[in-house]
């Protein structure tokens, strides 16, 4: 995947702890645990954002090794069902998680890391061209997995580097996780031109991550659309940052008032802001608003990235040409991943997609060829970047209560109905547990019944005038 | 209410806590005290208090007893 050994004496990664690698060290580093492994076999990578997290990514990218990326955070009762239904060969996580899988051997450790052999008496076989598994939610503990394979990634990873013109001299700070397509795209674009990515665990509300990254001069960073109201609210504007060069923004619709803002901040300053549009199926990246027409193309998530093609397709299947037309927008590109996977057998499968990615996003283009995303096909929300099925959500709550509920809302902001006042805390309480989200997201209201049609289906649009 | 019983109050609201768990807790002991429940948190003192905080301060404002101290700053005024 990368040619670590072309940049040298370079810093590959700097930790806020003060640790850094070359892409030497990175080289040897990544290839003593890559020979550990020493065959093609899947690995469970529990993953932050340190520079053993990144060790085992490199590796198993580098060694053709598959790994499932997981948050370390990841429920315990949810790690352990993907576990039995996977069946990984070994466990790459921080050392002080070793002691959560018992039966598991440690035979190697590096930077915080330890890698723990599984004794699962079975292994499922690996497609040839598999490269990593993701998944799209990372919350619900649902076993559903985006299979993405090498030459996905690293035509993506190429073609951000085209159109965001990376160097070298770039150092990204992290601020989105590693086991998320957005945070991983930062790293394999980066990798790739042989610029320095700034690892820390800290976060935009903590003295100690400005503090990295003054000192480290950072020159870009992501962010999803809460992340971009949080930097509003702490009156980003105004901090001194003289390495900021690039901010990105991806992971959901941002609002049009801080689209403008953060525009008018960049144009002022000299800097870049990015509006992008992508999802773990399509590897990362599908489209992104050139930095020049920030301001002019407000609420635009602007044109398809190099080597890729949007279209629309409208009610009737026919192709969408007239402008301010709404069509679900379908792409097509080397970045279209091979599909999904739900088992263990599943990791077998080949390409089912064949390179075309129906969004299930209702979009439209204007005179230009700008692209807008209006709608949704499926109800899902984004909640801090995260995508969280509501059908799904509904489903778990029915199952763990035995109760009528519906879920519905906005993004940032999920509404949760019941009939019976008593289940309204523990339902609440229920959700932001399984989906490991901020309780701020969640909101429960008790209505008298669940609006049904004759057939039984649940009226969502009855429901919206309780938060609308 | 006392400005103390205030100051409580914001934090048992914004992260669904008891009194008992105040004393001693920092940014990231709780799930709830994460960055996305540091802007309730931030936006509730403001709202309560009447205050501006200072970017620096809300970045400084790591546990519930620095909170305190940096309430108490001339820039706000507040004595708990």
């Amino acid at each position: 995947m990368w040619n670590l050994a072309e940049y040298g004496d370079s810093p590959a990664v700097i930790e806020s702890s003060g640790t850094v690698l070359t892409y030497a060290e990175l080289k040897a580093e990544t290839e003593a645990l890559a020979e550990k492994i020493g065959r093609r076999c899947l690995v469970f990578s529990l993953c932050r954002n340190t520079i053993g997290s990144l060790i085992g990514y490199v590796a198993c990218l580098n060694g053709r090794i598959p790994p499932i990326m997981l948050s370390s955070t990841l429920d315990e009762a949810l790690l352990e069902n993907l576990l039995s239904v996977y069946a990984p060969a070994y466990i790459w996580c921080p050392e002080e998680q070793a002691a959560q899988f018992p039966g598991t051997e440690p035979v190697y450790a590096a930077y915080g890391y330890a890698l723990l052999k599984t004794d699962f008496p079975k292994e499922y076989p690996l497609y040839d061209e598999l490269g990593l598994l993701l998944t799209t939610s990372g919350s619900t503990g649902s076993p559903k997995f985006v299979r993405q394979s090498y030459a996905n990634i690293l035509d993506n990873a190429q073609s951000i580097v085209q159109y965001l013109k990376l160097s070298a001299d770039e150092r990204p700070i992290t601020t989105l996780p590693m086991n998320y397509t957005y945070g991983l795209s930062i790293i394999n674009s980066h990798l790739l031109v042989g610029a320095a990515i700034l690892m820390t665990e800290k976060g935009l509300m903590q003295k100690e991550f400005w503090s990295f990254f003054r000192e480290a001069g950072a020159t870009s960073f992501g962010g999803v659309p809460y992340t971009y109201e949080m930097l509003d609210r702490l009156r980003f504007y105004r901090m001194q940052l003289p390495s900021l060069r690039t901010m990105t923004q991806a992971g959901g619709k941002i609002l049009p008032e801080l689209h403008e803002k953060f525009a008018a901040y960049a144009e002022e300053t000299g800097r870049q802001f990015v509006v992008m549009y992508g999802q773990c199926e399509a590897t990362a990246r599908m489209g992104f608003l050139p930095p020049e027409m920030a301001a002019a193309k407000k609420g635009s998530m602007g044109i398809a990235i190099p080597g890729g093609k949007f279209r629309l397709i409208g009610a009737d299947g026919s192709t969408v040409t007239a402008p301010h037309t709404t069509g679900e927008l379908v792409y097509e590109g080397k970045n279209v991943t091979l599909g999904y996977a739900e088992c263990g057998d599943d990791l077998s499968r080949g390409d089912e997609r064949g390179g075309i990615l129906e969004t299930g996003d209702m979009a439209q283009f204007d005179e230009d060829g700008y692209y807008y995303i209006v709608g949704r096909k499926k109800r899902f929300l984004k909640i801090y970047g995260n995508r969280v099925n509501l059908d799904e959500t509904e489903r778990m709550i029915r199952s763990e209560f035995q109760i009528e509920a519906a879920c519905a809302g906005k993004d940032d902001h999920m509404e949760l109905f019941v009939t019976d006042a008593a289940f309204a805390e523990p339902v609440r309480e229920f959700v932001v547990r399984k989906t490991r989200l901020n309780p701020a997201a969640f909101r429960v209201t008790v209505i008298d019944a669940i609006p049904k049609n004759d057939a039984g289906k649940t009226l969502y649009r009855e429901l919206q005038k309780y938060y609308e | 209410m006392t400005n103390l019983e205030k100051y409580d109050q914001v934090f048992i609201n914004a992260f669904g806590i008891t009194a008992e768990q105040l004393s001693g807790l920092q940014y990231q002991d709780i799930p709830a005290w994460d960055s996305v429940g540091h802007m309730q948190l931030i936006a509730e003192l403001e709202d309560t208090f009447g205050i501006m905080m200072d970017t620096d301060d809300i970045i400084d404002f790591s546990s519930y007893e620095k909170g305190k101290e940096i309430l108490a700053k001339p820039e706000y005024q507040i004595e708990l």
